[in-house]
């Protein structure tokens, strides 16, 4: 163990060779646009800058975040108010060009809300607020977001949230699994979320949505890095 | 219909205001005339215990407040601001909101968080962490305790995930004197850079007063003045006295404030909170010797006829008083609107030194800001020694018998709710928001790193009020040490406390004196560590209809550790040496064994030696610093026992035993003292809680040098086993446990709480 | 106008906290509580006077934002 230790700004850098432009969506009472763009900038070493939800044009970034907390108080349903912020229609843009598009968390209650990912929340079966570890499963390492890992293999990530019940009708459902969108499952369902999702993407495998935080999972100090599975696998386009 | 200046105010108006008559002569000669309505009400606000401290303030003055990192000292501002070098300050405080919570657990403890939060970031600090310690009643077969528990827990979770700011930890315990009066003591502390410090002081005469955040409805009339009076049946009745937060509103204010801040706009700001716009503006005015005006008319209101007497008094949530310096308002305003914050120019500093309120350009109230701030009446109150402490510390806990089969008493123990696993509780607050909770809730203290620089701060809360039931001052004493202790467990250094003193009512001489012993108690204490006050704050009147809660002092204690990791308590690798720190005595008196095996609060609470305590400290942080530590933990509640247990078992998933014999080997150093005499009875070196102790793991090749250390210190030590296997298996002095699997603790500990909400 | 809207979770998904909710009020002794469906509640006050037009703009409020039709359904009582 060195004596001297700088937090969060680990000796090495996963990778400084690629260089992804990164764009974390700054609504009104998003929390954690500042740990994602903490862990892709010095832990990841990419270009991370935050974009007001005013915004109009995403069209420097590769790829767009939006990232958890509490957009508008998650006042009448979670995301459904966001959605309607400026910056989405760009982000449909973003996402109808093939760019990349990443919520996590109340960043994928937008997505749905939005209609880019199918499916709804519904509030965690206990209908209490979770917040813990917890182990998730890779479904499919074909995609953009899952490429670095195997199919199979065992991520250990955070979850925080009180809505975070994946609902999706049986038709629905047989898309998705047809499609193979279900990239992640939870191992121990911690919300009753259906067949045990925890990530989806669109049918372009180009949006993605899940609940568990891999920015809380990057760095060795805060108890996991398999969230860097994750940004890996996006910063190795 | 009359207006607040025609109204003549009778004895009765004066005295439903909670004023004297003698306080009534007070006003009058401040004035030099008459009060109105209005002013009454005002006065009535800010002279109430909870503004003015007016019963405690005479002994609040012997705690020490100075230390070369203390920059802003107790008292002077909203919040302490302590020194962690590298231009860096944190800022933090305690505040309790046992009142509201009490009549509505949800949103009580919702907007106590809310409003702590306000204190840290009006002062230009980030909030980067929360915590906080609560009691209740006893949770076992009790529907009341339950739903108190399940609404406070609810509402912290909403207000503090919601605003992101992190829950990482706290402490409850629960004892029937709380029954119906629980304790919601907040902690916040935030960081910031030296310079980035604000006072919330009104300055520069001509400046505009801007009122920002939510509209003033009738919320909480005169919250203040209901936090002091006694909670009694009718209480159920004053539920319009309770505020509903807004956690979504706080964010956008907090970020904007912090920007606001930063474009250096601003001359002072200042949270409205309890006594809302009154203590506001008569606060910064006075510590900006200057004065007020405001025109409540321009007060942006959410409900109509409003009176100036329910604006002045109202304590709506998530509103705030900032004083811009003139010209910049075009810059601030454009902030505001970034934000979606509505904010309002509602008045101007003044050099007459008056607080003055205007409506519609029609003066209603006008007092002199620096006297109604600041000298409110000070008490010097009846104190006598209770009469019970004499029969509880005659009791001795060995007229009680054997506590039967000494497995069956540590499952007893891990299972009763004060020291069960809160996982039941920390799982519902976000705890690992903003990525820096490098040690999670659970341990003795919780870490959070700060990024970009080689420190992070461990903080602990504190306090065992059976302990201060049966001696207040040994019991603050305690709370305190033990505060220093979990931070130091964790191998930090110990810098500076918050506190809340909960107590009863003041007037009776017999809690008025229990307040002054723990005051005396948390001194010592707190000039033997050099952990001087930041801040705080004095809940009073905490009465259920049964009587007063006991006296509970709690202790937010703040450490800094540098360019090292912290400690954790859970055993981490099989094999490594188990070591017990400090000496076991005959101490059963007030332990958590003799309130759960046998329903008895008595007997003489363990003694500490301030000495003995900050030399276990200093070896704990040296120990650390040369990293020879595996896991530390604290032996507190339910002893050597329950310590051992609970480092065996708190690192879920990963639960590991040990075999371990205490008195098998002999003392050392040699000829010292030993950890564990022979005359000392098997339970009370198993549950007993003698203070000043902690159980250590090292690794087989530290041995040698952790011995070194350990030797060089005052501290008497023994090695008592080892880690590793599927069981914990205590031997004391040829008696103990037969080997438990560590499977079966857990179960029992993790579950406890858990069990009960759902039973 | 006042236009009274109600939003429920649609009969085929479960309501987690209408079933907490159902199962508290058997266990305070309430019986005959067959099914518990928990809902919003929004009243609007609307200008103007075109009965017609009102409905159509409800309606479309209901389907973009006040309820999500993948999981909840609504229906409004207008008065006058």
């Amino acid at each position: 163990m060195s004596c001297f230790l700088i937090n969060g700004y680990p000796d090495t850098r996963s990778h400084t060779r690629f260089s992804v432009k990164f764009g974390v969506v700054v609504f009104p009472g998003s929390n954690c646009d500042e740990d994602c763009r903490h862990v892709l900038k010095n832990v990841m070493g990419q270009e991370a800058d935050f974009v007001w939800h005013k915004d109009r044009d995403l069209s420097r970034y590769d790829c767009v975040v939006l990232p958890g907390g509490f957009s508008y108080g998650d006042y009448l349903r979670t995301g459904a108010i966001a959605r309607f912020s400026p910056v989405m229609e760009a982000v449909q843009k973003h996402a109808e060009r093939g760019k990349l598009v990443i919520g996590i968390c109340n960043g994928f209650q937008i997505l749905l809300e939005s209609g880019l990912l199918p499916g709804a929340m519904l509030r965690n079966a206990s209908l209490k607020f979770v917040c813990k570890f917890v182990e998730l499963r890779v479904e499919s390492a074909d995609s953009a977001f899952t490429k670095k890992t195997k199919k199979g293999q065992r991520l250990r990530l955070p979850v925080a949230h009180g809505e975070g019940n994946y609902f999706a009708d049986d038709e629905a459902l047989a898309d998705l699994k047809k499609n193979d969108q279900i990239l992640l499952r939870y191992a121990d369902n911690p919300n009753g979320s259906v067949e045990d999702i925890a990530g989806i993407c669109n049918k372009k495998r180009n949006v993605f949505g899940l609940m568990p935080h891999p920015e809380r999972a990057s760095e060795r100090e805060l108890g996991s890095v398999d969230g860097r599975k994750i940004f890996e696998s996006i910063v190795s386009q | 219909m009359k207006t607040a200046e025609e109204i003549k105010l009778t004895p009765e108006i004066i005295q439903k205001h909670g004023i004297t008559p003698a306080e009534y002569g007070s006003i009058k000669k401040i004035l030099g005339r008459e009060p109105n309505l209005t002013e009454l009400g005002i006065f009535s606000v800010m002279w109430s215990e909870h503004c003015s401290y007016k019963n405690s303030k005479n002994v609040l003055k012997l705690l020490p407040k100075d230390g070369p990192r203390m920059l802003v000292k107790a008292g002077e501002e909203n919040a302490g601001v302590v020194d962690i070098g590298d231009g860096l300050v944190v800022v933090f405080k305690m505040e309790s909101h046992n009142h509201p919570s009490a009549i509505e657990p949800f949103q009580g403890a919702a907007t106590g968080v809310g409003g702590i939060l306000r204190d840290i970031f009006t002062m230009g600090a980030r909030p980067i962490a929360s915590m906080n310690s609560l009691r209740f009643g006893k949770l076992d077969d009790n529907g009341n305790t339950k739903r108190l528990l399940s609404g406070v827990v609810a509402g912290i979770s909403h207000y503090g995930n919601c605003i992101g700011v992190p829950t990482i930890g706290g402490e409850i315990y629960f004892d029937e004197s709380y029954e119906g009066n629980p304790l919601v003591n907040a902690f916040a502390l935030g960081l910031a850079r030296r310079e980035e410090i604000v006072k919330a002081k009104a300055e520069g005469t001509g400046n505009p007063v801007f009122y920002l955040g939510a509209a003033t409805g009738r919320d909480g009339m005169g919250g203040a003045a209901f936090a002091s009076k006694d909670l009694s049946e009718a209480s159920e009745k004053d539920r319009p006295a309770v505020q509903v937060g807004d956690p979504f509103l706080e964010k956008l204010l907090l970020e904007a404030v912090l920007e606001l801040l930063k474009s250096g706009c601003v001359v002072g700001i200042q949270d409205m909170g309890a006594a809302g716009l009154t203590c506001s503006t008569c606060e910064t005015a006075s510590r900006g010797n200057t004065g007020v005006e405001i025109d409540v008319a321009k007060v942006p209101q959410r409900e109509t006829g409003m009176v100036p007497y329910e604006i002045m008094l109202s304590e709506s949530q998530e509103r705030m008083l900032v004083i811009l310096k003139k010209g910049r308002e075009a810059e601030a305003k454009r902030i505001f609107e970034k934000w979606d914050l509505h904010a309002e120019a509602i008045g101007l500093v003044t050099d007459d030194g008056l607080m003055r309120v205007k409506e519609n350009g029609v003066t209603v109230s006008e007092i002199p800001a620096k006297k109604l701030a600041d000298d409110a009446p000070v008490y010097i109150r009846e104190e006598k020694e209770p009469a019970y402490l004499k029969s509880a510390g005659n009791f001795d806990p060995k007229s009680l018998g054997s506590a039967g089969d000494l497995n069956a008493v540590l499952l007893k123990l891990l299972d009763a709710p004060s020291i069960a696993s809160k996982e039941w509780v920390y799982g519902q607050y976000d705890h690992m928001v903003r990525t820096n909770t490098v040690v999670l809730p659970g341990s003795d203290a919780s870490v959070i790193r700060i990024k970009g620089t080689n420190k992070s701060i461990a903080i602990s809360t504190d306090g065992n009020s059976t302990y201060c039931y049966l001696d207040p001052y040994e019991g603050a004493k305690i709370a305190v040490a033990e505060a220093a202790r979990n931070v130091a467990c964790a191998g930090a250094v110990p810098l500076s406390i918050t506190n809340c003193l909960n107590f009863g009512n003041p007037m009776n001489p017999e809690i008025f004196w229990t307040l002054k012993k723990c005051i005396e108690g948390i001194r010592d204490a707190c000039l033997a560590f050099e952990t001087p006050v930041s801040g705080g704050n004095v809940s009073l009147y905490n009465q259920n209809p049964k009587g007063a809660i006991d006296p509970t002092p709690t202790i937010g204690m703040v450490g800094l550790i540098e360019g090292r990791e912290p400690v954790t308590s859970h055993f981490k690798n099989e094999g490594d040496v188990v070591i017990l720190l400090g000496q076991t005595r005959e101490e059963l008196g007030g332990s958590e064994f003799l309130k759960t095996i046998f329903g008895v609060k008595a007997g003489v609470c363990p003694r500490l030696d301030l000495k003995e305590a900050k030399a276990l400290n200093d070896l704990m942080i040296r120990l650390a610093k040369e990293n020879l530590l595996a896991s530390a933990h604290d032996c507190a509640e339910g002893g050597l026992a329950v310590a051992l247990a609970e480092s065996c078992i708190s690192n879920k998933g990963y639960e590991m035993g040990a075999a371990i014999n205490v008195g098998a080997t002999p003392a050392r150093p040699a000829g010292g003292r030993r950890v564990a005499p022979t005359d000392v009875s098997t339970e009370a070196l198993l549950f007993g809680e003698s203070q000043s102790r902690v159980v250590i793991s090292v690794s087989p090749k530290n041995l040698k040098k952790a011995e070194e250390v350990i030797q060089s210190s005052a501290t008497p030590y023994e090695v008592i086993g080892k880690t590793g296997g599927e069981d914990l298996a205590i031997q004391v002095i040829h008696r103990g446990l037969t080997p438990i699997p560590v499977r079966v603790l857990s179960h029992t500990w993790r579950n406890a709480i858990g069990r009960r909400m759902r039973g | 106008m006042k236009a009274k809207i109600y939003v429920t979770l649609k009969k085929s998904v479960l309501d987690p906290q209408g079933k907490a909710v159902g199962q508290a009020l058997s266990s305070m002794g309430f019986g005959g509580v067959r099914d518990v469906r928990m809902g919003k509640y929004i009243e609007l006050e609307m200008n103007g006077a075109d009965r017609a037009g009102t409905e159509k703009n409800i309606k479309a409020m209901c389907e973009k934002l006040l309820a999500n039709t993948v999981i909840e359904e609504y229906r409004w009582e207008i008065q006058n």
